[in-house]
């Protein structure tokens, strides 16, 4: 190995001195610390919780919510109930029943969607496997309860937060979320569009096709007939 | 690294022919090729590796459960072109009754002052019952010891010459090995406020009915 | 009174045919206030002087191995923050890097700076905690941990806006990072490496001259080269003795080959020098830091090709280690081409470490042992698993 073995660090450490000079350095930093505990807040940054509250960063997860789109979660919920995250989720939380119309034909949208929050760790990775821009992480910490069964247990109630929320949460995810939806409708509609026009057009050709054959056969029965 | 397989190859078929060391490929890009040996002969065939090769550092050690050998063969390829181990495998396939599997003890080697490594060395039991005895190394590499007691809880291979072969996770009194792959958890749970309907049918068949009385 | 049939081998202290009825046998722990946790150890002593030593755990196990046999491949990578919880991104990084080597997968060169600065970030966490939990296990507690853990907060604060969460990080992916680092994020970061010098030389001044961590640190504890290399020892224990093995420099993975940086060496192994190869390692660290966040390129985040749903790697076996900051870190994976491992095992450095235990603390006082335990630097969540 060709490192070379390290000197003495920058300090004066591990030198014998004078008998009680380490201590009395030592003594000199704590109590600079705690002088300038008073007016300096890097030496102090505590806050005082209940009473002030730090800002929480743009990326801070905590447990998962569903977006919906429009004004009801009832219409505009994105989930698809697909199972994706369900299945991904480590430790299992997610719970996600199909909702389905009497003849058993999926609707897809789910009937019910719990998420056990006492079990949830907090991942994040329900969000990153949906594919329906569906399931993302809320910012909301303050969830202690007195109620150790049911409250834990979110439901579609209480999991469903409209697209304003999510804007206002995490602007920049949202923006950009916000723009790949909107250009895959249009692109969605731009394709419904275009075969519109082709099955129009080929309905055209399909009339045009007949009247011309209808022409032909006309013009041979007059021959025929001739 | 193919070259220190072959090296380290040739001189345990040398020194410790009960061995019957052979090459296995490894079939993914990883490329870690390992050794082969019997049982019996792990120690010797350590010795041999830290006196002569100089390999004296032994970084792991774990066990891997095959209740279905025919997986084993599709995870660790024998090399080929190598008649004799093709044949010990076979031979080795003939033994081993295709219902029982096997326990595979699997050791990563380095040499700490030369950048070598990683030798992997593996070795299998005979069965996974009474017969899943790999001779100890801990006197070899005194690093195996807490990794090998470790096997032994959780794998139940018994590693003859060990000095102090107990439990080391799990509790003393427990009596199942829980990585075995067909080991079966309890269905001991606790009522838990989970929406899994599969969890809380256990909960109340193992208790049932909590609030009836 | 302790029953234990594990304290009836020899002794190399005890005279032959002396009377083992009138050893003492203390159980320290399992809750000691200044363990690491649940951990336990039966000691048999002669006087004040231990005889024998036995550590007790598993009161954490989880078995988190069954748990990852059980469950996909990427949803393993949030229970390795919970290894050690000290370190999170170093684990994350161990798992990428194992999962990599099995499926072959290329990281994008953005991501491996990612990771080198996310790495040594976490180390630096790791031994600043280190020093503060030293110091409270020499029953100086509080003012040293309570400095360790400003500043360590200040580093969660870059991780909480860089992965969401301050210690649960679950970060990286197979062939990359998650996220990108958000804006203004490696300015922020180069103020924090810029400080953190004069804190480190303000809690050298604090401690390392202290005459009575000095007369209760050197000496204590060392083992000779050939002992601790046999006994599996690995990261700064094992520099601390002198021995070059950093497996940044010895079996460089990731881009660690491209950065300028020393690996500080001990040379008697004792307690002392084990705090002070980890405050060199801090200043190592800080060098690396400023290379990476100097020379890191713009760039994919992940691979464009990695699979985050639906991911199967090929059948075959890969063991990937990297140097954590308590030491060798290894995951050992075997693939049966399934979505899920079909073995998942975790070489844990703490666990490891504690093999030498007994042939450390054999012979000295009772009072150090409690050092010598502090000094292995163990985290519970990665003995037990």
């Amino acid at each position: 190995m060709k490192d070379a073995k390290h000197q003495e660090p920058a300090g004066k450490a591990g030198k014998w001195t004078i008998p009680g000079y380490g201590l009395l350095q030592g003594l000199f930093v704590s109590g600079r610390n705690m002088v300038e505990s008073y007016y300096k807040k890097e030496r102090c940054p505590v806050i005082q919780y209940p009473e002030e509250k730090a800002d929480i960063s743009p990326n801070f997860r905590n447990f998962p919510f569903l977006c919906y789109d429009g004004d009801r979660p009832e219409t505009g919920l994105r989930c698809t109930a697909c199972g994706i995250c369900e299945k991904e989720c480590p430790p299992q939380c997610i719970y996600i029943v199909m909702d389905r119309d009497e003849n058993g034909k999926a609707k897809k949208r789910p009937k019910v969607f719990d998420i056990d929050i006492s079990v949830c760790m907090n991942c994040g990775i329900c969000a990153e496997v949906c594919p329906f821009d569906s399931i993302y992480m809320d910012g909301q910490y303050e969830m202690a309860t007195d109620d150790r069964f049911e409250k834990l247990v979110l439901g579609l109630d209480r999991l469903a937060k409209s697209t304003d929320y999510h804007m206002q949460l995490r602007p920049k995810e949202a923006t950009a979320v916000m723009e790949k939806r909107k250009a895959a409708e249009e692109k969605k509609k731009a394709a419904a569009a275009a075969r519109a026009a082709k099955a129009k057009a080929a309905a055209e050709k399909k009339a045009k096709e007949a009247k011309e054959q209808a022409e032909k056969n006309a013009d041979d029965a007059k021959g025929g007939t001739e | 690294m193919s070259g220190i397989i072959d090296m380290v190859l040739a001189s345990i078929r040398a020194k410790v022919p009960a061995a019957n060391a052979t090459v296995r490929t490894n079939p993914g890009p990883s490329g870690q090729d390992s050794l082969m040996v019997a049982p019996e002969s792990v120690a010797d065939v350590m010795r041999v590796i830290h006196d002569e090769h100089g390999f004296d550092f032994l970084s792991n050690v774990t066990g891997v459960d095959w209740p279905d050998p025919a997986l084993a063969e599709k995870v660790a390829v024998i090399a080929e072109g190598d008649a004799d181990a093709e044949g010990d495998a076979k031979a080795d396939g003939e033994e081993t009754p295709a219902e029982c599997g096997f326990l595979e003890v699997v050791y990563h080697l380095y040499h700490t002052s030369e950048r070598k490594g990683p030798l992997v060395v593996r070795s299998r039991t005979k069965d996974r019952g009474e017969g899943a005895k790999i001779a100890s190394v801990v006197s070899v590499y005194k690093s195996a010891e807490f990794q090998e007691r470790e096997i032994y809880d959780l794998y139940g291979v018994i590693f003859t010459g060990h000095p102090d072969l107990r439990r080391i996770l799990m509790w003393d009194e427990f009596v199942d090995h829980p990585m075995r792959k067909d080991y079966v958890a309890p269905d001991d749970y606790e009522y838990e406020p989970t929406p899994h309907a599969a969890v809380i049918e256990k909960a109340a068949q193992h208790y049932p009915a909590p609030d009836a009385d | 009174m302790i029953s234990d049939p594990l304290l009836q081998q020899s002794s190399p202290v005890l005279e032959e045919g002396s009377d083992d009825d009138q050893l003492l046998r203390v159980s320290l722990g399992p809750q000691h206030p200044s363990t690491h946790g649940v951990f336990r150890m039966n000691v048999e002593l002669d006087g004040e002087t231990v005889v024998r030593l036995k550590p007790v755990f598993g009161y954490l196990h989880r078995n988190h191995e069954k748990i990852a046999e059980g469950q996909t491949y990427l949803s393993s990578m949030p229970f390795t923050d919970r290894l050690d919880y000290i370190c999170p991104l170093t684990n994350n990084w161990a798992y990428a890097h194992a999962v990599e080597k099995l499926a072959g997968i290329e990281v994008p060169e953005r991501a491996e700076y990612m990771r080198v600065i996310t790495a040594e970030l976490t180390r630096l966490i790791n031994h600043t905690a280190f020093a503060g939990f030293f110091l409270g296990d020499m029953g100086a507690w509080g003012s040293a941990l309570m400095y360790a853990f400003r500043e360590r907060e200040k580093i969660l604060d870059l991780f909480e806006d860089l992965t969401g969460a301050r210690m649960m990080s679950n970060f990286m992916r197979f062939g990359g990072c998650r996220n990108d680092l958000p804006d203004g994020w490696l300015e922020r970061c180069r103020a924090l490496v810029d400080n953190y010098e004069p804190f480190l030389d303000e809690m050298e001044m604090f401690l390392l001259g202290n005459e009575i961590l000095i007369a209760r640190t050197q000496d204590v504890g060392q083992l000779p080269k050939e002992t601790l290399i046999n006994g599996g020892i690995t990261g700064p224990m094992l520099r601390a003795a002198g021995v070059a093995y950093d497996i940044r420099k010895v079996d460089p993975y990731g881009i660690y080959d491209r950065f300028d940086f020393k690996m500080p060496l001990g040379e008697k192994g004792d307690c002392y020098d084990r705090l002070m190869i980890r405050f060199l390692e801090m200043r190592e660290s800080l060098k690396i830091l400023k290379q990476a966040i100097k020379d890191i390129p713009e760039g994919d985040f992940i691979a464009p090709k990695a699979k985050i749903r639906g991911f199967k790697p090929p059948v075959g076996e890969a063991y990937g280690r990297i140097e954590g900051p308590k030491g060798e870190l290894g995951f050992y994976l075997v693939s049966d081409g399934t979505p899920q491992p079909y073995r998942y095992r975790v070489r844990p450095p703490s666990f490891v470490n504690l093999t030498l235990l007994e042939e450390m603390c054999v012979g000295l006082d009772i009072a150090d042992v409690v050092i010598i335990l502090g000094s292995v630097d163990i985290v519970l969540g990665e003995v037990d698993r």
